[in-house]
Formats: C-alpha cells, structure tokens, sequence
C-alpha cells in the first residue's frame, strides 16, 4: 500500500519545526517591513509633486490644469493627477502603474521634451487618456461625480437638461467632459479650415 | 545561519532602503495662494457670472446678442472653441442653441470666406457674458 499523503495543516507544521519559529517570525517580519516600503514608494509616486518634479508635466499639463476648477475653486476641493489618472482600488492601480513604466521610458528618451513635441503629440496623448476613461465608465471622475447621487434639480438649465439626456443614453462622463483639466487637441468643429483633420467629437463621442 | 534566514534579512534590507530615495518627492505641491493670486487680477472676478437665463433682446438693432449663461473658463484657443461646441451649423440644432450666423462667414471687406472669419472667431470680443453687477453710474438711454 503507498504511503499516505500528509494533509496540509500537517505539512505546514512539519515546515515549521523544520525551519525553526525565529525564521518564521523573521519572515512575517520582514514581509510587513517589505509590504510598507512597498507601499510607502507607491504612495510617493502617488503624488502631484512626484507628477510635476519632471518638466514635461509641469511645463504643459499642470500648468494648464492651474486655470481650470478642479485646481482653483470656491471651496478649495481640489483633485490633484493622480485622482484622475490613477484609479484607487489596487488591481487597476498596479495595472496602470505597470503602464506607466512606457511614460518612463518616453522620458528617457525625451519624446515629449520640448513644447514643439508635446503639442504635436496632444491629439495622441489626449486621445489614449479619452480611450481609457471611456472603457471603464469613468471610473476616476465618478469617485467624486456620482450620477446616482446628482440631483439636476439643483443644476443649471443646461447641465441639467444634458445630465438627464447622457444619463437616459447610457453615455459616459468623458463622452462630453473633455478638456476639462487640459487644453483640447486640434478638433474639427466644421467651421471651415480652423483645424481641418483635426480629431471628430460628435454628440460626445470622439471618433 | 540557514538559507532561509539570510534570505529573509535581505528582503528586510531591501525594504528598509528602497523607500529612501522617495522621501524627498514628500513636500506638498505649490501653495495654491499663488495661483490665486494671478487669477483674480481682474475687477471683473468680484462679480458672480449669472445662471443660465433666456435670450437676452437686443437693446439696439446693431448689438452683438450677450451670452446668457456662465462662460467662465472655457477654451477659446487655436486648438478648440469651446462656442462652436454648440453654436456652430452643424450643432445648433441638436444643442437648441442660436447659430453663428453667415456673417461670420465674411472677410472684412464682405468677401464670401469658406470658413468662420478668424476676425469673429474670439466670440467673447463681441459677445459678452452678464454679472450680477448694478450699473456704476446712471444713464438716460431708451431702447
């Protein structure tokens, strides 16, 4: 008769007498040590003056965001980067983390590094920032803008007019809220030469 | 010391160092003061923009019509008329809005222009939006 397998409760303990209670213990330790410092860097990176300590950030985009409402308003709120472009719960965040390891590599070898070059890349830029929020529903602006909670009793005659309409529609709020925190890319507005070729956004979608 | 023990020290080590280069990013981003500082520099920001209301009738036959609604921060640029959004022909419709008339559609000496005239195309030059502002001094002025 083959020998019985030992259970997994039994094999842990045998793992343990095995590896001696202060391995053990300096495993655990050093699992909670290595945990923190790891979250401790992913916070760092988490912050707007992480975002801007590179010129390509500060220079463009932040200083645009400085004009609009989610930087400078009434009461102060403020959502800063990464409340937009990093999502919070841990799985999509470790994914666009691991993205953003190409952003690193754009800024080695300098592809965005001069106005002439950012602005020639804008349409792309925005457009890959359009496409991501568009696939998960908003994700970012609904964790502060919540359609169930938004009475549009209490908006402007067009917002509310346009909330109810997107809201019926299915639409998403990147559909019409674009180039709120940046300037826009060349868009084709149908007004003749002025950016012909220029990106199509028609009723909210970007085509 | 056995293997295991030396590998779990050296994860403890790695873990203690790897977050120190970070350290200095901590400092909190520049005091938004500031900024306020270079955006209120106008009279102009002491008034609230009022809420959306009806069209506003003309007061003489030649006045560009005001703007009936907040237009605060939008991007008027090379790139983007934040206007056209909805005040361009082939939006005006769906957006129930009033159309940028034909006019805008000419040269300055009345030649026919393919595209929105780029002497009309900063609306706000013309067209201005209304604050809850009282008149500074009194006027006889009669429709």
């Amino acid at each position: 008769m083959s020998e019985v397998k030992p259970k997994l409760h039994q094999r842990a303990w045998q793992w343990f007498k095995k590896t001696g209670p202060w391995t053990v213990l300096g495993l655990f330790v050093a699992g909670i040590i290595f945990w923190s410092g790891f979250n401790t860097v992913m916070e760092a990176t988490n912050q707007e003056s992480f975002c801007i300590s590179c010129h390509e950030m500060k220079n463009n985009v932040y200083e645009e965001y400085k004009e609009t409402i989610h930087y400078n308003n009434r009461s102060g709120v403020r959502a800063t980067c990464p409340d937009c472009h990093v999502p919070k719960d841990f799985v999509h965040k470790m994914i666009r983390k691991a993205q953003a390891s190409k952003e690193v590599w754009g800024k080695l070898t300098g592809s965005i590094d001069t106005q002439e070059k950012f602005e020639a890349n804008r349409l792309r830029l925005a457009q890959n920032e359009w496409a991501r929020m568009k696939a998960s529903d908003s994700r970012e602006c609904r964790n502060c803008h919540n359609f169930e909670f938004m009475d549009t009793s209490v908006q402007g005659t067009r917002s509310a007019l346009k909330h109810e309409e997107a809201q019926a529609a299915g639409q998403t709020c990147i559909d019409c809220h674009k180039g709120i925190a940046h300037r826009m890319p060349p868009v084709d507005q149908g007004i003749g030469q002025q950016n012909e070729g220029g990106a199509q956004i028609h009723a909210g979608n970007a085509e | 010391m056995n293997k295991l023990s030396r590998l779990a020290l050296s994860a403890a080590l790695c873990a203690l160092l790897f977050p120190a280069g970070f350290a200095a990013h901590a400092a909190p981003a520049d005091a938004p003061l500031e900024a306020r500082a270079e955006l209120g520099n106008s009279k102009a920001d002491m008034y609230k923009p009022i809420k959306d209301t009806k069209r506003i009738v003309r007061d003489y036959v030649q006045q560009p019509p005001l703007v009936p609604h907040d237009v605060s921060r939008y991007e008027i640029s090379k790139n983007f008329n934040k206007c056209m959004d909805c005040h361009s022909s082939s939006r005006y419709v769906e957006m129930n809005t009033t159309r940028v008339p034909v006019t805008h559609f000419k040269s300055r000496s009345g030649q026919e222009l393919s595209n929105l005239s780029p002497a009309r195309y900063f609306c706000t030059q013309c067209h201005v939006p209304q604050v809850d502002a009282k008149p500074l001094v009194g006027n006889t002025f009669k429709k």
